[in-house]
């Protein structure tokens, strides 16, 4: 088997009638890190609950480092690090206890045990919290603990659903540098609905919605998607707006106030250069010049709103 | 192999987060407190009688009138006890999220059920030998049948196997202890209730109470014993399949 860490394919899962996954496949490579996007309730935690065994798929395979997860769960799980959505943590336990208890119910023991829970723990920065009882944490260092556990046994394939919500921006830094970290040498799914994250993070993108993949492309696809196709510009004096209009490049021209005009082009043909010639020629007193950028929301906008199905 | 060390990590878990609630403490101690007092209630009434025991032949002794009674209270008390012990044994993974854990460890259905049940019932154990001690405490001035203390301690303990099997399904069922607790004890009341006078032979036989009597007398039927064991087995399936059907359908 090649590198693919995870594999799903032809995935379709339903809720009596509903249909909330239909035909999903994809795969994850070692040292990739891939995003799950989409708004609650497209299906990313029945996708991830899927991957995890904790759903069984109505139809579609799933494998987990090469072995099926439905015809051997158990050794499939063994190679498996998941960050529920809420984590399952023992409040009553401290945080070595809760380490151990997870380490040892993957085969873990002794030495080894203890090492293993040690890394785990410096990794997630609680060192100092071992004898902590769980319960007494903050939202964040439980967050931690969730994390701690889910890489204690050292996998090759980790899962973490939306694993920064409800950390403060610090901490989400720390998360985020984490996870880089983390998908170098694994397989790392990232589920989560904020997209600065994923940008910040992943190497690649999948959006889900209304249980269908709608867009599956790497970081770099997808910022040519973002591409600017329109300018922002600010002059002191004041062009007349067929002028600009007949600055070869322009599509369309917008005024937004006294000054600001919008000014629309075809990709990739900035008219830019022409303008700032032109401005300097008439003297309009070019202040300001902005390549304007479509941000990720308004990808995942656009696909989401725009891929209706046909019928409903 | 791994399937018994991944059980008996589960119950060593199961057993430290029942003693680090005050709840099984609290149940302990009130169980050995009102057996303790009948039982002392009982060893006086004996004390009395004894003049008038001992002058007629084949009366009954010590075991039958002090230890027999005392297990048959007992019976009662964890009638309305284990329900109280077993009610958070699946309902709390749920309420936690930890049951999701589990799931995505490799772990299947069946050690992660056992595990639980030998917990709950390593606490069990725990409370049948401080009841037990009470009965042993008379040899240091009397005498007791031991085969018919044997074999009623053997079915408390069958007792106390078929009560956890069942507490521990019904906890599987729903996310709040409340609700497990109160299910499963009148699964319990209704199971004991079953020989009640009038109700048919085949009711009457299925009654928890009934096999248990028995064995109080000291009579050992391998039927009595079965009994108990197919309850537990029974009830413990039903909590694999539930956990199973669990992933199917939700």
């Amino acid at each position: 088997m090649d590198d693919s860490l995870i594999r799903v394919e032809h995935v379709w899962r339903y809720y009596a009638a509903a249909c909330a996954l239909s035909d999903v496949s994809f795969e994850v490579r070692r040292g990739e890190v891939l995003g799950f996007l989409g708004p609650n309730g497209a299906g990313k935690s029945t996708t991830m609950n899927i991957l995890t065994g904790n759903l069984a798929p109505s139809r579609g395979r799933v494998w987990i480092n090469g072995v099926d997860l439905l015809d051997e769960p158990k050794r499939a799980k063994r190679a498996l690090g998941y960050l529920p959505e809420h984590p399952p943590l023992y409040l009553e336990l401290t945080v070595d206890e809760y380490l151990d208890y997870c380490a040892r119910l993957r085969g873990l023991r002794g030495g080894a045990l203890r090492k293993a829970r040690d890394l785990a723990k410096q990794r997630c920065g609680l060192t100092a919290a071992g004898k902590r009882l769980i319960g007494n944490l903050s939202k964040g260092y439980q967050q931690r603990v969730g994390l701690a556990q889910a890489l204690v046994h050292e996998p090759p394939v980790l899962m973490l659903d939306e694993p920064t919500v409800g950390l403060d921006p610090l901490q989400m830094r720390e998360m985020r540098a984490l996870i880089r970290e983390l998908g170098r040498e694994r397989a790392l799914i990232l589920s989560s609905h904020i997209l600065p994250e994923v940008q910040a993070t992943c190497d690649r993108v999948l959006i889900i919605h209304q249980g269908r993949i709608v867009l599956s492309d790497s970081i770099e696809g997808l910022s040519r998607r973002m591409h600017a196709s329109s300018l922002r510009v600010v002059f002191r004096g004041a062009p007349q707006a067929e002028a600009l209009s007949a600055i070869p490049g322009v599509q369309r021209v917008e005024r937004e106030d006294n000054m600001s005009w919008r000014i629309y082009f075809e990709p990739p043909h900035s008219p830019a250069e022409a303008i700032t010639a032109q401005a300097a020629e008439q003297g309009w007193g070019l202040i300001e010049l902005t390549p304007e950028r479509l941000t990720l929301e308004d990808v995942f906008m656009h696909i989401t709103c725009t891929e209706q199905p046909a019928a409903s | 192999m791994t399937a018994l060390s991944n059980i008996t990590v589960i119950a060593a878990r199961e057993l430290k987060s029942l003693f680090l609630s005050p709840l099984a403490w609290t149940v302990l101690a009130v169980v050995q407190l009102i057996l303790a007092w009948l039982f002392l209630v009982q060893l006086d009434q004996f004390a009395e009688l004894q003049p008038q025991l001992a002058a007629l032949p084949g009366a009954p002794g010590l075991t039958d009138l002090v230890v027999a009674p005392l297990f048959a209270s007992a019976a009662t008390v964890l009638l309305l006890v284990t329900p109280l012990l077993t009610m958070r044994v699946m309902s709390e993974e749920r309420r936690q999220h930890t049951l999701i854990l589990l799931f995505s460890m490799p772990l299947s259905m069946t050690e992660i059920v056992l595990g639980k049940y030998l917990g709950l019932l390593a606490l069990l154990g725990i409370m049948l030998l401080l009841i037990v001690l009470m009965p042993l405490s008379l040899l240091l001035g009397g005498t007791l049948d031991s085969g018919q203390l044997a074999a009623a301690v053997l079915g408390l303990a069958l007792l106390m196997a078929g009560f956890a099997a069942v507490g521990l399904y019904v906890s599987t069922l729903t996310r709040h202890p409340g609700i497990a607790a109160v299910g499963s004890f009148g699964i319990l009341l209704l199971l004991s209730l079953l020989d009640w006078p009038g109700a048919g032979g085949l009711f009457g036989y299925l009654s928890l109470v009934r096999h248990y009597e028995a064995l109080l007398k000291g009579v050992f039927d391998s039927s009595d014993v079965i009994y108990y064991v197919l309850l537990t087995a029974v009830f413990l399936t039903l909590a694999v399949r539930r956990l199973d059907g669990e992933r199917l359908q939700r």
